[in-house]
């Protein structure tokens, strides 16, 4: 007899566990993430995209969910590694969208993966706003992929902005005419180096040393020498994480101290603080954020305690920015429901409140408000141009590696 | 002089990437296409000593070489071993063993990531430059060359005078014959792959001092000491470094003199003309 109760109680138990998990199981969002955990952008995408998106997410969940129509919804996180290889980032979207079945995506890292990854996500109709894609073909791809929205800027903004930092400093009166430019020898540095070239020259500057190397190259030495012989006023490197690290360990070891150094990307990362400390004060690098928005620290502080690490101070808040737009538009909706999402977000009149402040979209689907060029101040990255954000602060003369 | 200095510096690290791999092929005949991972852990090794406890990376290596070559040699024996015990010629060997170690370079990357992140690591140690002849180098890159320098120095007069040494080279020279000699060839190749391992991952610590490296780095690395083994021709240390420094040289002086861009060009240049000419290697010995 008891043990018949027993069994009783188990089953309605059972029961009980089973209609919960059902009734839970309708409230919950899947959320895919295909982006490189290994491969030769694993170390961007460490820094950059995955703590972001992980932060999202438990922070959404910690506050209950998305809050729909028919009650809050939290958020499951589907993660896979792309290897930093376009065919596998194709097949991860694609397996996330019928094996998984996830209800909405986060775009991958960097352009180039990006780029790879459009045709997929336009053909599943997922919408897709990237937060690491720079690039210049905003309006055919819009018109190419509507799905496609763009949150980290222009890479001719970019360039022309960080031209712009020189000749204000020129007209301060502080630099002269003369450039060193080099970059690394793949699509982002050939374009951005091409587009610097032609700014500056227009500007008046000279270019006195010029040169490329090839991708994965660390030992700089000669760039750094060859630069160094031609006596510049300020040099400019479109360079990656590995090349950046090198060329500023180069140029200190070799006292090349010009009143402009720039390097390209990591120079935000927060790694490049802690490997060259106060030496790296002055130093100009790509993106930058408001470092004093409340906003921005809040996010900085809950990076660090969920992840370990703090953010970047340029591509992760736009990461982060991303996802803040999904979740605003799923919520004004009320429901996973793709289309409709997508319909919102093709919907130009709409704002959102991300960390980077406002975020709209115009008619390419583009950001039109972003940071372009930072400098270390005081230990901390800070937004020295930027393209209708507040709070840049006046850029400094580089005033050598002590 | 800049040139020559800042290209023997750059030699030294190449003959640290490329001489673990000279043995490995040379003697164990294990073509190792997980050889940068390993060098990446000796690298992540030193980085984990020397900002968790403030230890020095070069006496980091008391500890990261020994290490290394219990693994390697560990590695050898369980995985490598029964295929060399199953091949029926040297072509079926290599190509399995290139099967095997490509794999293994997956999960090399995979306990990496996991284990450290995918994130990038470096660090700040003798970065302060070093005047000779007017110029300043790196005083890492000086002390990692030198310690290269000796490792070589200390190979080369271990292979060619010492008893264990000699025994290598019959294997390197003809595995089969060496067994009629009474040599212990499976003994002899486990050493040599485990040496092997442990100046790759030597060279790993020294190489973490200047270079940023990361969990996915390795293959760029086996890249550079494949060419090098190969140009050196296989089986002969001397080849290796010499080899090594050629190529430091030229490609410093093509990035000072012609352009930065045309380094890897003129590295496998170097590499086409040796092939075409001499396609044993530099030091190599023609197949009989």
């Amino acid at each position: 007899m008891f043990r018949r109760t027993l069994m009783t109680t188990a089953a309605v138990a059972a029961l009980a566990v089973a209609t919960l998990s059902s009734a839970s199981a309708q409230s919950l969002i899947r959320l895919g993430a295909a982006a490189p955990m290994t491969g030769p952008l694993a170390g961007g995408a460490t820094v950059t995209h995955w703590p972001a998106v992980r932060l999202w997410v438990s922070e959404v969940n910690a506050r209950g969910g998305l809050q729909l129509a028919d009650g809050p919804a939290t958020i499951e996180l589907i993660e896979y590694d792309d290897q930093t290889n376009p065919q596998q980032a194709i097949m991860a979207a694609q397996r996330l969208a019928t094996q998984d079945q996830v209800d909405f995506m986060v775009a991958p890292y960097s352009t180039g993966m990006n780029l790879a990854a459009a045709p997929v996500f336009a053909q599943l109709g997922y919408p897709m706003i990237t937060g690491t894609a720079v690039t210049d073909q905003q309006p055919e791809l819009a018109q190419q992929f509507p799905n496609m929205f763009f949150v980290l800027g222009r890479t001719s903004v970019m360039a022309e902005d960080t031209a712009h930092v020189l000749v204000d400093l020129r007209e301060r009166g502080e630099i002269g005419n003369r450039v060193a430019l080099v970059n690394v020898a793949d699509a982002f540095g050939i374009e951005m180096a091409g587009i610097s070239r032609s700014v500056l020259e227009s500007n008046g500057f000279e270019i006195v040393y010029e040169s490329s190397y090839p991708l994965g190259t660390q030992d700089l030495a000669p760039v750094i020498d060859g630069a160094k012989a031609s006596n510049p006023d300020a040099f400019i490197a479109w360079s990656y994480p590995g090349d950046t690290f090198a060329l500023t360990d180069q140029a200190i070891v070799q006292n090349f101290a010009p009143h402009v150094f720039f390097t390209a990307v990591a120079t935000a990362f927060p790694a490049y603080e802690a490997r060259f400390g106060a030496a790296a004060e002055g130093v100009l690098g790509m993106g930058g954020v408001n470092a004093d928005d409340p906003a921005f620290q809040a996010f900085a502080t809950a990076h660090t305690e969920l992840n370990g690490q703090g953010p970047d101070f340029w591509a992760s808040a736009a990461t982060y920015a991303t996802l803040e737009i999904l979740g605003q538009a799923i919520e004004a909706v009320g429901a996973p429901d793709r289309a409709a999402v997508l319909t919102y977000l093709q919907d130009r009149s709409h704002s959102y409140e991300t960390v980077l402040g406002p975020v709209s979209f115009n008619e390419n689907n583009d950001n039109e408000a972003y940071w372009t060029v930072g400098q270390w101040q005081d230990g901390v990255f800070r937004g020295v141009a930027a393209r209708g954000r507040e709070g840049a602060v006046p850029v400094q003369v580089f005033d050598g590696w002590e | 002089m800049f040139i020559l200095i800042t290209g023997l510096l750059l030699g030294g690290t190449y003959a640290l990437i490329a001489m673990g791999l000279n043995l490995q092929y040379g003697v164990a005949r294990i073509m190792n296409l997980a050889n940068g991972e390993m060098l990446v852990a000796g690298g992540f090794a030193a980085f984990w000593v020397y900002t968790a406890g403030q230890v020095n990376p070069i006496a980091a290596l008391i500890v990261v070489a020994p290490l290394a070559f219990a693994v390697n040699w560990v590695l050898y024996r369980v995985m490598l071993q029964p295929l060399v015990t199953r091949a029926k010629n040297r072509g079926q060997l290599e190509t399995d063993s290139i099967l095997a170690t490509f794999g293994m370079s997956f999960a090399f990357v995979g306990v990496m990531t996991w284990v450290f992140g995918g994130g990038y690591f470096n660090y700040a140690f003798l970065a302060q430059p070093f005047e000779m002849f007017g110029s300043s180098y790196a005083q890492n890159r000086i002390v990692a060359f030198l310690i290269a320098t000796v490792i070589a120095a200390a190979l080369w007069l271990w292979l060619t005078y010492s008893r264990a040494g000699l025994r290598m080279r019959a294997v390197a020279v003809n595995p089969r014959s060496a067994r009629l000699v009474g040599i212990d060839v499976k003994a002899t190749s486990a050493l040599a792959f485990a040496l092997g391992g442990a100046i790759t991952a030597t060279g790993g610590s020294l190489i973490s001092m200047f270079f940023t490296l990361d969990a996915s780095v390795g293959v760029l690395f086996t890249m550079k000491a494949l060419i090098i083994v190969i140009m050196g021709g296989v089986g002969d240390i001397r080849g290796t470094i010499i080899a090594a420094l050629i190529l430091g040289i030229a490609e410093t002086a093509v990035a000072r003199l012609i352009d930065p861009g045309l380094t890897l060009a003129a590295a496998y240049f170097l590499f086409l003309a040796v092939l075409l000419f001499r396609p044993q290697g530099l030091f190599g010995k023609k197949p009989t």
